[in-house]
């Protein structure tokens, strides 16, 4: 305490103030703390403090086999787990050097891009609350059942699904499969109009998001961000286009952009990637290649010694594993570049000059989950 | 899997370092160059600089503690104007520090602080560096392969926690 107290003042000007946004906090999204300097309501600097959900998953993943540390990695990004599976399989099958059969690879296309959509509805839903529009929470809530419904229905789990395995899918998608994802794609065209009728036009929408938390294209590559916060800054760069995984070089999607990279842009490019996603959706429905849903893989998996780094596009942004093989049943090292780690990063230069409350959009703005913050 | 590397790319890597490139290897279609720890800084602005290399995707360090050189500090580049990624690969004696890259890509700040508290490596002309995933005060660098994996630092845990762990 006594420390604490000598390093403020260091730190205090004669108007300062340190105010901490405690682990404990409706708004910061999970256990996040963040430090905040402020003058007055300004922000003058903001210091993260994270590692409150840290349950060393790089150091388990040594110790598990290849199999065995798949649904470790559901639970890093809880709210989109699929994609994170999507990246672990795709890159261990890289590393032994066999390709999931087409199948797989498109009904993993429509399982991630369901993913991606529920998680852009948690996020629009939490972040429109931290704001303190409580309507869209239920509207998004609401949509985003009848994804869960699809997920269980799946692989019988609503949340950390584990859906695909390494070589591609343990389970065929069950008789309604195709007619489900219709049904739903079909119907959120409209829902996501009541999204943008609720808030797009909304002037104390645009009041709270406009001009907040502003990243230049430039502080954006420099400082890592990716994923949706990049687009909004201007640079038209998404990974499925540049290097196409799974199934999407098959499928014609549009990359939205923002202009200037404020909060407001960001929220419509997530609101136009819902819209993509559910485009990609309909397109692989109506082709679902028949076939083997599983390559040839053995059931024990040692990968020639060697290392891989595969990336893919989750919804928070360029997630990427970096596994390193010695030839045995475990993995010697897995490396997950997460991305609200490295997006979190920015949260200061977005804040500072904006006052507290702007901090909290700045931090829904981010999309961060903390199970990947930390790992 | 691994086949020697010798494309137009590590031809101007070698002209413009020398013998600072160690090695360069194709691994399962995915380059690397091994490099001196001793001239990370310019290969790293080069990469930035000439070969356009913009983004510091990722930013890791493996341990192989049989070896002379334990560390192998693993830098991920991605190229936005090529579409192209390159790992460097520097590798590192235990107690060498290596140069900050923070100057050159401000996203290995905290990059560089998770290698820090998971494997005591230490980066200099880092501004800030200091645990970042583990309390400031924990003792012991979890991704090393003498960590073991049920090992804790009890006395912080009974310092702070007030309950006895360790399995």
């Amino acid at each position: 305490m006594q420390d604490d107290a000598a390093q403020n003042q260091t730190l205090l000007g004669a108007d300062e103030l340190v105010l901490n946004m405690g682990p404990q906090h409706p708004s910061t999204h999970g256990v996040l703390r963040v430090k905040l300097k402020l003058d007055g309501e300004r922000v003058r600097g903001t210091e993260c403090v994270i590692g409150y959900l840290h349950r060393g998953v790089e150091k388990i993943a040594e110790n598990r086999t290849y199999q065995q540390f798949a649904p470790y990695v559901d639970r890093m990004d809880y709210v989109a787990a699929v994609s994170n599976g999507l990246g672990y399989c795709e890159a261990v099958e890289k590393l032994l050097n066999v390709e999931a059969p087409p199948r797989a690879k498109v009904i993993r296309t429509i399982m991630t891009e369901l993913q991606r959509i529920a998680s852009h509805l948690i996020w629009l839903g939490t972040h429109a609350l931290d704001i303190g529009a409580l309507t869209p929470l239920f509207y998004c809530l609401r949509e985003r059942e009848e994804i869960l419904k699809i997920f269980e229905k799946y692989c019988g789990a609503r949340l950390t699904t584990h859906a695909f395995r390494i070589g591609g899918l343990q389970y065929e998608a069950y008789d309604s499969f195709e007619k489900d994802v219709e049904r739903f794609c079909k119907d959120f065209e409209r829902r996501i109009q009541e999204y943008v009728d609720l808030l797009t036009g909304n002037s104390i929408w645009i009041g709270r998001t406009r001009n907040v938390g502003v990243l230049s294209a430039e502080d954006c590559i420099a400082l890592g961000a990716s994923g949706p916060v990049l687009r909004a800054s201007g640079v038209k760069w998404d990974l499925r286009r540049a290097q196409p995984y799974a199934a999407y070089d098959q499928y014609k999607f549009e990359i939205p952009v923002g202009t200037k990279g404020d909060t407001y842009d960001r929220y419509m490019v997530r609101m136009e990637e819902m819209r993509q996603s559910r485009l990609i959706c309909l397109q692989a429905i109506e082709n679902i290649p028949a076939g083997p849903i599983i390559g040839k893989v053995g059931k024990v998996l040692k990968p020639p010694a060697g290392e891989i780094y595969h990336s893919i596009e989750a919804p928070k942004g360029i997630l990427g594993y970096y596994i390193v093989s010695d030839g045995t049943t475990q993995p010697y090292r897995v490396r997950i570049r997460p991305p609200s780690f490295i997006n979190l990063q920015a949260l200061d230069k977005m804040a500072r000059g904006h006052l507290v409350a702007d901090v909290v959009a700045i931090i829904g703005t981010l999309d961060i989950v903390l199970g990947e913050v930390d790992r | 899997m691994q086949i020697p590397l010798d494309n137009d790319l590590t031809k101007r890597y070698r002209e413009q370092f020398g013998v600072a490139i160690l090695d360069a290897i194709e691994d399962r279609k995915q380059p690397y160059l091994v490099v001196a720890a001793a001239q990370l800084a310019g290969i790293a602005r080069y990469s930035r600089d000439v070969e356009q290399f913009d983004l510091l995707e990722d930013y890791t360090a493996v341990d192989w503690p049989r070896r002379e050189k334990r560390f192998d500090l693993v830098a991920i580049l991605y190229s936005f104007p090529h579409n192209t990624r390159l790992r460097l690969k520097i590798p590192l004696a235990a107690d060498e520090t290596a140069a900050s890259l923070v100057e050159i890509w401000p996203t290995a700040n905290w990059l560089e602080r998770e290698i820090f508290d998971m494997f005591g490596i230490s980066f200099s002309g880092h501004p800030d560096l200091k645990r970042i995933l583990l309390p400031e005060e924990w003792q012991g660098h979890p991704l090393r392969k003498d960590y073991d994996i049920l090992q804790q630092d009890t006395a912080w845990v009974r310092e702070n926690l007030g309950i006895e762990s360790g399995q």
